[in-house]
């Protein structure tokens, strides 16, 4: 690991103050930690932000507001949360392990970077570490890769559960820095990765994830997150799907639907939404799961897993129809 | 250390300095940089009171291991995927091997050390000895942190629960069954 400088400010202010080019922010230090061993990531200056007064969960009249600072646990386990947004608890209670879950907070957890071997890999070229350095997956071993949202750039999934419900349900990042505050759709905070896969997110250098804001939606009681891995337990997603559907009088009259483990980014699918709306079947919907998918040699089996991993989130949702 | 790394710890040192807006020894913030980019920290491990000053890049695992001498807690795979090295800080179960110990200023700390009552093994620990739990050993400081924890947060109720919430700790020898075991044991 390289030399760095540590600091734990107390107040949001002065560590908005020590951040810039080279710094990097410290909270669970499950993602920065682990890299920083690797060499993948070597900031100069460490702040640790676990001091700074980001906690607190709450809902109120406009919706579901949790401090960047809670552990993806407490979130999981919190009763409001569990009742109005189950997709939300799910997705984290099947994200990691329950150590991690008891280290890593909802800021970093969105933050988080891509499991991608050659990301990790220094010894290997990879464009979203080293620009311009080659992609090795799009004819290397690329079976964990994403089909939606690749480019010849770069195909490296986006790794976050709950980033997938978030999306779905239209969350927000609340984002601070030393020009002041500004508030981010999580689906327009993520970047696709285009020519440039090192750039992720509209995150500006010393800006800092303050709060993510889940606007209220009565029928998310009635959601899901299916997530299909090669182990039962403790493995990141091959494809999962966050479901929320409104149904009232024996019909569907609206759903959010967004898929993990196959994108670049968490995938909204509206086309599957707009379906849904129109009262097509959840066989129909679902096959529109995978539109516009670009599979690479190892990958193509996600297409199909995609819609099928679809499909079961809604009818665990909402029964066959 | 090179005049590069003595400029940054210079420029950070004034930056922390000016982030409280007084002039005093950076010992007044807990977890700020001395001028040797050192830092110092205070926390309770099994009760004990310890104080150290250390390289902001060392893990709490191996300020367990190497510092103070607390060797139960092992190193496995050193990068958050084994759960070898759990211990618990202010009674959460957490991963010491992704943790830096600059962080853990006035944190409580129980390791595998700690659970006993002199002579009298903590209930856990007596659950894997009467079940078979381990085959080599290794990851069984981990196991028991975590089974410890597991029983704590209440979610035993079933094998199915129990092998869930224990997910998070590998045995490359495969006692799964008798780990299952000891924690229904220590349940009860």
């Amino acid at each position: 690991m390289r030399a760095f400088d540590f600091a734990a400010p107390r107040g949001i202010a002065g560590a908005l103050r020590l951040a810039g080019d080279g710094s990097a922010f410290l909270a669970g230090g499950t993602t920065l930690v682990d890299l920083m061993k690797l060499n993948v990531l070597a900031p100069e200056h460490v702040i640790d932000i676990n001091r700074l007064p980001l906690r607190g969960i709450r809902l109120g009249p406009d919706g579901l507001h949790i401090g960047a600072l809670e552990r993806m646990d407490d979130i999981a386990r919190h009763g409001a949360v569990a009742a109005q947004y189950p997709l939300i608890s799910q997705a984290l209670l099947l994200s990691a392990s329950p150590q991690i879950r008891n280290m890593a907070s909802i800021g970093g957890n969105l933050m988080q970077r891509t499991r991608c071997g050659y990301f990790r890999d220094m010894a290997t070229s990879c464009n979203k570490r080293s620009p311009g350095s080659g992609c090795p997956a799009q004819t290397g071993d690329n079976r964990g890769h994403a089909v939606l949202g690749t480019s010849a750039s770069c195909a490296a999934t986006h790794a976050s559960d709950v980033a997938v419900a978030l999306v779905a349900l239209d969350a927000s990042v609340r984002l601070r820095g030393r020009d002041g505050e500004r508030s981010v759709r999580l689906a327009d905070f993520y970047l696709l990765p285009g020519d440039t896969p090192h750039v992720e997110n509209r995150l500006r250098p010393g800006e800092l994830i303050t709060e993510v804001i889940v606007p209220r939606l009565q029928w998310a009681r009635h959601s899901t997150y299916v997530k299909v891995r090669d182990r039962q337990s403790y493995e990141f997603a091959l494809a999962s799907a966050a479901v929320a559907v409104d149904l009232r009088g024996g019909k569907v009259r609206d759903a959010r639907v967004a898929v993990g483990g196959v994108g670049t980014v968490p995938w909204r699918l509206p086309a599957v939404e707009a379906a849904l709306r129109a009262g097509q079947s959840f066989e129909r919907a679902s096959a529109l799961a995978a539109e516009g998918a670009r599979p690479l040699a190892g990958n193509s089996f996600k297409v199909e897993l995609v819609q099928r991993t679809v499909l079961r989130a809604l009818m665990e949702v909402a029964g066959s129809r | 250390m090179t005049s590069g790394d003595l400029s940054r710890r210079r420029f950070f040192a004034q930056a922390a300095v000016a982030s409280v807006g007084m002039t005093v020894p950076m010992s007044v913030e807990p977890g700020a940089p001395e001028a040797d980019g050192l830092v110092e920290v205070a926390f309770t491990v099994n009760g004990k009171g310890e104080r150290l000053r250390v390289d902001p890049r060392i893990t709490l695992l191996d300020a367990l291991r190497e510092r103070l001498e607390l060797t139960g807690t092992k190193k496995g795979c050193d990068r958050g995927q084994c759960g070898a090295c759990t211990v618990h800080v202010d009674g959460r179960r957490v991963l010491s091997c992704l943790t830096l110990v600059a962080t853990m200023d006035g944190k409580r700390l129980t390791t595998i050390e700690g659970l006993a009552k002199g002579d009298r093994l903590h209930p856990v620990q007596q659950a894997f000895i009467d079940c078979d739990g381990f085959q080599c050993g290794f990851c069984t400081p981990g196991q028991i942190m975590s089974a410890v924890a597991v029983l704590r947060e209440g979610h035993a109720k079933s094998d199915e629960e129990i092998r869930e919430a224990m997910s998070g700790n590998i045995c490359r020898c495969g006692a799964y069954p008798n780990i299952v075991e000891a924690v229904k044991q220590a349940r009860s």
